[in-house]
């Protein structure tokens, strides 16, 4: 099974195919781009391979249209992150950025053309206190005042609730794991700080390490119920593991020991299988014990569909179902049944009344 | 070929089935089964290029909803691709709808200009740019000028080509608001304004249709000289004075679509645009006083 989108994923596979397509292929392919959110994506690898100048005109115009936003914030999050330096370098604590800002601060292939809507941070767990009061001296503020929700994060998730800077308005998560405390897969954050690498010019901001990076992209997108970004999430984890491949022949069997000692095997063996099926990626068989279920087949099936649903004309069938069955699978990964049980009881009791209240 | 060439009924057929149309650098690719919007494209749009492309810029699809509300209180939705970034409008808004998604599509995407919300028309060579703070008469202005001669550029967005800085010309209708309807009516009893659009979010709207020289013209590009901030004040005489540019510079900017998008190209642009420009302003209350000063300027 595989999302009738194929253009799409050649151009990303393989950017020179981009030479080579009719006016009638992009005008399929640019809105495709764009409601994935990969039309910067393919911008920023037309530019790397030198294929801008080669291209139709107003196909140019919307990849570098598409471009435009990324660049902006890239340059946002590399002045953000030398703020949060300088708001937590006291503390004496290794800070690790995650996701998009690290990509960005890495130089990593997966930061080209892509957009974020936070930075991520993580920090040791006993230290989230006093970074939190750091982070309020600095100027960010707790973005959800509610109790209930206030508890939640604070006894159950991987995180404290989002903060906003009162001026800049950007959004930070600041976490202490990379998945829930309630989650039924429980990974080592120590470890991950352990491996990480000082961000150059930085006092106390680090990236993991590019494996970890690897793994947290593939644990973040086979935990979480975001799929309209899910194939943007795939093709950064193509672009990652793509450039790892290339450049260390130890790359697979090392990634595989390193998902064994974050006991993420399980999300990586899922994302390889994705990555497989719509990139065609060509991985070694890697040595993933524990990491199978009977009955996986039908996870494959659900995640292929649910990638395929960013637009109408590439969507697979039921891929809307398929989206909601893993929205379900995704809390239910999150929570054991007696905690998400009440906790969504509550969330859609408390939307009927805001509703109430509201009309 | 122009959609003129087409009878309603043809146009009404096409566009059920998608049309292309060109409006400047754009080609949209435009769906719809209302019958407002292929009168109101056969009316304001009859010059304009459309025809069977295969690539084009935005798709654009104009619809009802599905189900019970396609009959009770009939409503209207707009489409780029997958995406409805508008609420439903009532469905006898529909043309004006298509003209305001038109301009979200453009002031949204083409980020390859600066775009700065503004009027632009042409005359010997030279581009005025008209800034639009509301209730200045912006639109009336333009539609007068563009009645009395001038190449109508743009009505809403100034496009700035990031390669070169010259005004790339969009050529679509003016939209006119509330009494601008009737003092176009009462300068131009010629002109053609299409249909109203009754109690929208902007009160009445109407589009006038381009004088025809400008549609012909539409890929030509014009070399920006002047920037004039219009006021209309009841029983004022006209006045002009020099606007400062440093002012200039900051209301262009503040009023671009996407000035701080570009970063430094937009501020290279700006800067660029300023240096070429003479910068005043204008108060006015008598139309041929407007029409002697915009004459004056570009002699």
């Amino acid at each position: 099974m595989t999302p009738a989108c194929g253009d799409l994923i050649l151009a990303l596979k393989m950017p020179r195919a981009m030479a080579t397509f009719t006016p009638a292929q992009w005008d399929r392919l640019i809105p495709q781009a764009r409601a994935a959110g990969l039309l910067g994506r393919l911008g920023a690898v037309a530019v790397q391979h030198d294929l801008a100048a080669g291209l139709p005109r107003p196909v140019w115009y919307a990849l570098e249209a598409g471009l435009a936003f990324p660049e902006r914030q890239a340059v946002a999050v590399r002045y953000e992150l030398g703020k949060l330096d300088a708001a937590l370098a006291g503390l004496g604590i290794p800070v690790l950025v995650l996701k998009g800002a690290a990509y960005v601060a890495t130089g990593s292939p997966a930061a080209a053309g892509r957009l974020m809507t936070d930075i991520d941070i993580l920090v040791p767990k006993r230290a989230i206190g006093e970074t939190e009061a750091a982070l309020m001296l600095a100027g960010w503020v707790s973005s959800h005042h509610d109790a209930y929700d206030q508890r939640y994060y604070r006894q159950w998730m991987h995180e404290i609730p989002p903060m906003q800077h009162i001026r800049r308005g950007t959004v930070l998560d600041v976490h202490h794991n990379l998945l829930p405390e309630t989650a039924r897969i429980q990974t080592r954050p120590d470890r991950i700080l352990a491996n990480a690498r000082p961000l150059p010019g930085m006092a106390c901001l680090h990236a993991p390490s590019e494996p970890d990076l690897i793994l947290h992209s593939a644990t973040h997108l086979m935990h979480e119920g975001e799929w309209a970004h899910g194939l943007r999430d795939l093709s950064d984890l193509y672009a990652l593991l793509a450039a790892g491949a290339g450049r260390d022949d130890d790359f697979w069997p090392s990634l595989a020991k390193r998902a064994q000692e974050l006991s993420l095997e399980r999300p990586l063996y899922l994302a390889l299988v994705q990555l497989q099926r719509v990139f065609g990626l060509d991985a070694p068989a890697l040595d993933l014990r524990g990491a199978q279920r009977y009955g996986d087949r039908v996870i494959h099936d659900l995640l292929t569909r649910a990638l395929s649903g960013f637009h109408s004309n590439c969507r697979l069938p039921f891929a809307p179902l398929a989206d909601f069955a893993l929205f379900v699978r995704s809390h239910w990964l999150r929570m054991p049944a007696h905690l998400l049980i009440p906790h969504l009881l509550y969330k859609a009791m408390k939307r009927d009344n805001a509703a109430r209240a509201a009309g | 070929m122009r959609l003129a060439e087409l009878s309603l009924p043809q146009l009404e057929s096409r566009l059920a089935r998608g049309l292309g149309l060109v409006t400047g650098p754009f080609r949209f690719h435009l769906t719809s089964r209302q019958k407002r919007v292929a009168q109101g494209l056969h009316t304001l749009y009859a010059d304009f290029e459309i025809g069977t492309f295969d690539y084009h810029d935005y798709h654009i699809r104009l619809a009802p909803p599905t189900g019970m509300r396609r009959w009770l209180r009939p409503q209207i939705f707009f489409w780029m691709d997958d995406f409805s970034p508008f609420k439903p409008l009532p469905a006898d808004h529909d043309f004006a709808q298509l003209e305001w998604g038109m301009n979200w599509c453009i002031a949204g995407h083409a980020h390859h200009y600066l775009m700065l919300h503004a009027a632009v028309l042409e005359k010997n060579g030279q581009a005025v740019i008209l800034p639009g703070d509301p209730g200045a008469g912006k639109s009336t202005l333009t539609a007068l000028l563009a009645l009395s001669g001038w190449r109508l550029l743009s009505d809403e967005i100034t496009l700035i080509d990031r390669d070169d800085g010259m005004v790339v010309p969009l050529a679509r209708p003016v939209s006119l608001k509330n009494a601008s309807i009737d003092v176009v009516r009462a300068f131009a009893p010629h002109a053609v304004i299409g249909e109203a659009a009754l109690d929208t979010h902007k009160g009445t709207v109407a589009h006038l249709k381009p004088p025809r020289n400008s549609v012909t013209r539409m890929a030509e590009k014009a070399m920006p000289r002047h920037i004039v901030f219009p006021r209309w004040r009841a029983g004022s005489d006209a006045h002009s004075s020099p606007h400062a540019k440093a002012d200039a510079f900051i209301h262009a900017a503040s009023h671009a679509f996407n000035y701080s998008l570009l970063g430094e190209l937009g501020f290279a642009l700006t800067a660029q645009l300023l240096d070429r420009c003479d910068c005043r302003n204008f108060e006015y209350s008598r139309l041929p006083d407007a029409l002697e000063f915009f004459e004056s300027l570009v002699a």
